[in-house]
């Protein structure tokens, strides 16, 4: 059996706007094993971002255990949970968040700046594997706005990777592209994934999900569906299938 | 994290916004300019105050009859008649902290050589005078105490008076020239010691014994002054304590009266001019350090601009494990480089016009280094003081929301 690197027990969040007491999340409990691509799918309102910010560490849950690589999340400070989010979790957001007129490899050095356990050297060496590995090896030196939506997103899956994360952590990671550039990037998921790397996409849409291994969905606070995918789609094999684009 | 990272994100930052940074560092590179060049000229003022004063003689003491009329509104002792010869005596006799001491009286007139004149004052002195002073002799030789004692009708020029009516340039020791009507034999010409801080100058003299000038030009039995040299410099104080009771025994003054003389040591004439200059120097140096303060406020305003247009970046570095204190370090860092390298500019800039202004300008200037020293810990602080709010402000922020923030 594979290592359980989340582990979530009656987990509850809740929020005071002004007098009222709003329950995002009402008591939820799920694992991730090592090596799952996990979809986690609901509309807005359904406490889906509310579940991201905590998978993610950047929010700590009002009751119940989070537990991420062996670690309970609840108790930890501000620092300690930098820490968390510095060395076990990889974030890819929806807007790919890169740091503007700063090359390609120096934004994917940026998690590693924040670790003072790795030298300049490993940093820049890390650096170029991990663009390497999203087939951007040739554009390091390449900013931002020198490079497309796709290639950007790339990038940004670099980052994420760079530091060895137990879990990459995907926010609408394929909500500003096309659909092409889509099942791009959701067959390079796949390969880091068939790599063994853990992922977790946080998601509105639904044909996302048939990509991954298992599919959790939340609605009103609860997970209404947690089943796994037994007919997992190969994104490149849908890539290949799609028209060509008229030139 | 390491600082050398820090300082890296901060030093880019800076780079990236290029035209901005600088406009920034205007305001601490003026700032900086100012102090640095406003100290200059006072300190170049009062150490030229200094020098010419104590090229004056630094030991000098003078006795003026009439109270002392340092202030406004008070009439010249110029004209009171208080002090005479045998005061002159008393105190050659009676003091223990005096080296030289000479009456003198003065009194203005035209020198005249030919067909050439030239208005000028004449001291009635003894030969003491020059010790006094501090003034040699360019050449020939200084009357005696014989000839002082016979009133004999001899001078000595000073260098100004020699130019005007000797222009040709000739030799004016042995020549006959004459002091109002009465004419003298040049002796002697004094030193040129030119202009002192005050643009009095100091070569338009004629000396003559002092019986000569007191009987046969003036003919009055008063003294324009006493002028003494004090035994060191240390002393001088002291003495002036010493001859202020040796005068107002011989005046015969009740404890309840005023002096009616004045006392003076050059020490005394230092501070006054000193304490003038000094003021003004606080007044330049509020000027520019208020210049510094309106830098420093430039500072903040643009961090705070800064913090807000890189909230997205903020939340980036904090959701890849940026530390509070990081992000708090960077912002910092970013606003003392702006204000150190401000500083650096502006040290630069600073002394490049106390140059300009001591070559063009010919003001007497002199660079204090501590000047520099407190203008660098100035700018630090300024950066640390006018930065800390904005990057305590990046630091508290809430990562989901900064990641959210468009």
């Amino acid at each position: 059996m594979n290592k359980e690197i989340i582990k979530i027990k009656d987990l509850k969040r809740e929020f005071t706007m002004g007098n009222e007491i709003v329950h995002a999340l009402k008591g939820i409990s799920f694992s991730i094993t090592e090596g799952e691509f996990v979809t986690i799918m609901g509309s807005s309102g359904s406490g889906k971002s509310t579940m991201l910010n905590i998978l993610g560490c950047l929010d700590q849950p009002t009751s119940g255990l989070y537990e991420i690589d062996g670690v309970s999340v609840k108790d930890l400070n501000r620092n300690q949970l930098a820490t968390i989010r510095n060395e076990k979790i990889g974030f890819i957001f929806q807007s790919y968040n890169l740091l503007a007129r700063t090359s390609a490899l120096e934004n994917v050095e940026l998690p590693l700046l924040y670790n003072s356990k790795v030298s300049t050297e490993e940093r820049k060496e890390r650096a170029f594997k991990a663009l390497e590995m999203v087939g951007l090896g040739d554009r390091m030196g390449h900013t931002p706005s020198q490079l497309s939506g796709g290639q950007q997103q790339r990038v940004a899956i670099a980052r994420s990777l760079v530091n060895n994360p137990v879990m990459i952590l995907a926010d609408e990671a394929t909500g500003n592209l096309d659909t092409r550039t889509s099942y791009e990037i959701m067959s390079l998921f796949q390969e880091l994934n068939e790599k063994g790397i853990t992922i977790t996409f946080v998601t509105h849409e639904p044909d996302i999900a048939t990509f991954s291994s298992r599919t959790i969905v939340l609605k009103d606070g609860n997970i209404i569906k947690d089943y796994l995918n037994k007919d997992i789609q190969s994104a490149a094999t849908e890539l290949a299938s799609l028209p060509l684009e008229p030139h | 994290m390491r600082l050398l990272n820090l300082f890296k994100i901060a030093f880019k930052a800076i780079v990236l916004n290029k035209i901005r940074t600088l406009l920034t560092m205007l305001g601490i590179i003026i700032g900086v300019a100012a102090v640095i060049a406003m100290l200059a000229i006072g300190e170049g003022s009062k150490e030229s105050i200094r020098s010419t004063i104590s090229s004056m003689g630094s030991n000098m003491i003078t006795v003026r009859p009439g109270e002392d009329d340092r202030g406004p509104a008070r009439g010249s002792g110029g004209d009171v008649q208080t002090l005479t010869l045998n005061d002159y005596e008393v105190i050659k006799k009676k003091t223990t902290l005096l080296n030289y001491i000479t009456p003198v009286v003065n009194g203005g007139g035209q020198v005249i050589n030919g067909a050439n004149n030239w208005p000028s004052t004449i001291y009635g002195v003894y030969p003491e005078y020059l010790d006094i002073k501090v003034v040699g002799l360019q050449s020939g030789s200084m009357f005696t105490d014989a000839e002082v004692q016979s009133a004999s009708k001899v001078v000595l020029l000073g260098q100004t008076v020699v130019d005007n009516i000797f222009p040709d340039g000739e030799d004016p020791i042995g020549k006959l020239v004459r002091f109002n009507s009465i004419p003298f034999k040049v002796i002697g010409v004094l030193e040129e010691k030119g202009e002192n801080t005050f643009g009095q100058d100091q070569d338009d003299v004629v000396i003559a014994p002092f019986s000569t000038v007191q009987k046969r030009i003036l003919a009055i039995d008063y003294l324009n002054q006493i002028m003494a040299s004090a035994t060191s410099e240390n002393d001088a104080p002291e003495a002036v304590t010493q001859v202020t009771e040796i005068l107002r025994e011989q005046h015969k003054l009740l404890d309840n009266e005023d002096d009616d003389f004045t006392v003076r040591s050059m020490e005394e004439l230092i501070s006054t001019f000193s304490s003038t200059s000094e003021m003004l120097t606080v007044l330049l140096v509020a000027v520019a350090g208020i210049s510094l303060l309106i830098g420093g406020i430039g500072i903040m305003n643009i961090m705070y601009v800064s913090v807000k247009e890189r909230t997205k970046e903020i939340g980036l570095r904090m959701a890849v494990g940026g530390k509070g204190s990081d992000i708090l370090m960077q912002f910092l860092i970013e606003a003392i480089l702006i204000s150190i390298t401000g500083g650096i500019i502006g040290v630069t800039l600073g002394l490049g016009s106390t140059i300009f202004i001591e070559k063009f300008l010919h003001w007497p200037t002199s660079v204090a280094l501590y000047s520099i020293i407190i203008s660098f810990a100035v700018c630090a602080i300024t950066g640390i003081f006018f930065g800390w709010y904005p990057a305590r402000k990046a630091a508290a922020l809430d990562p989901i929301t900064a990641l959210r923030y468009e």
